[in-house]
């Protein structure tokens, strides 16, 4: 069963480069969006295991977002991504998804 | 009472792509070691060798502190921001990612392997401007002495990046012995033998070995070998 990640990030090129790299392993599903109403719309119509908050999120974003995300789907796991790219990705997923 | 982490240098993540021999101090790529996740706001201590002409094509970073220190050869650097700049074996290189930034890392020369050790600190603001910067270290000036190649201030000796670190780097004589203060409380020390062996508050370091040390105020050091090379990274311990 894949897991469903949901990668938030204003960078369009971090983006793209997630969006490879999330889909690049058959056990993850990766969603990349640049905008914080579609990142609400997608939890919204669909089951999400994590959400990576990428870059350029500013403080207010980023309570308002968890605020709705959680709102829809209580005890989602969100956290933030650093780096922008490969070096750190695996890591951060298999600790946020192994965090009892 | 102080503590301390004794990492040795066979025990590190290790990736042979053919081109790039790589060992990681920490969890990076597909390594991961949930008890090698990070030494306070330092999560990344990469000791790559990359042969001639070789490197990483153009990747995004962001919201990362990277610092570069080429032990051997030289690297060319490209980026978003328009920097385009080689750097050799006594310099040091660091960039703030912040917001992103996109960059290319070459070997310069088709002769000569690439040594180098790359650094990610987690940076205490998210979103910064990103900026780069380089530097030509007097590699004298560490001979028997930890000389400051980093800190958070611009005003001070070294590159400087947006977090409360400092590093050090010294090459030290058979014997000598000396004593370095750590900047702040909240901070621990993480020390990277380069080469040669070293004793740090009484524990053995050899060659690519990391030792990390804190709640403590300061470090007793004793090279025990002739041009011992250590690199000490004093890092805040609580992630921001």
């Amino acid at each position: 069963m894949q897991t469903i990640i949901l990668y938030i990030g204003r960078d369009t090129e971090i983006t793209v480069v997630m969006n490879r790299l999330l889909n690049a392993r058959p056990e993850w599903k990766g969603i990349c969006v640049c905008l914080d109403e579609e990142a609400v719309a997608i939890c919204k119509a669909q089951h999400i295991d994590l959400v990576l908050l990428g870059n350029g999120i500013d403080h207010e974003a980023e309570k308002a977002l968890k605020v709705s995300l959680l709102e829809l789907r209580p005890g989602l796991k969100i956290i933030q991504h650093y780096g922008g790219g490969s070096g750190l990705l695996y890591g951060e997923i298999m600790t946020a998804l192994h965090q009892v | 009472m102080s503590q301390f982490i004794l990492h040795k240098s066979n025990t590190r993540g290790h990736a042979n792509h053919g081109w790039l021999n790589a060992h990681h101090s920490f969890s990076f790529a597909n390594y991961y070691n949930p008890e090698r996740m990070h030494f306070g706001v330092l999560r990344v201590l990469n000791d790559d060798l990359i042969d001639g002409g070789m490197g990483f094509g153009t990747h995004p970073h962001d919201n990362m502190e990277i610092i570069t220190i080429p032990l051997s050869g030289a690297i060319a650097h490209k980026d978003s921001m328009g920097n385009s700049a080689v750097i050799k074996s006594g310099e040091i290189q660091v960039m703030s990612a912040g917001t992103g930034v996109s960059h290319s890392e070459f070997n310069a020369l088709e002769a000569e392997k690439l040594s180098l050790l790359q650094i990610w600190l987690f940076p205490n603001k998210k979103n910064v401007t990103p900026r780069y910067d380089q530097m030509t270290l007097d590699v004298d000036a560490r001979h028997n002495n930890f000389q400051q190649i980093l800190s958070p201030s611009a005003d001070d000796a070294g590159v400087w990046i947006h977090q409360d670190a400092w590093f050090s780097l010294g090459k030290f004589d058979a014997g000598f012995e000396t004593e370095y203060q750590i900047k702040r409380s909240e901070n621990g020390v993480y020390a990277f033998v380069i080469s040669g062996e070293v004793t740090i508050n009484g524990q053995t370091a050899s060659a690519r070995d990391g030792f990390g040390i804190w709640d403590t105020d300061h470090i007793s050091f004793k090279a025990n070998t002739d041009g011992a090379e250590v690199l000490l990274m004093d890092v805040p311990m609580e992630l921001n």
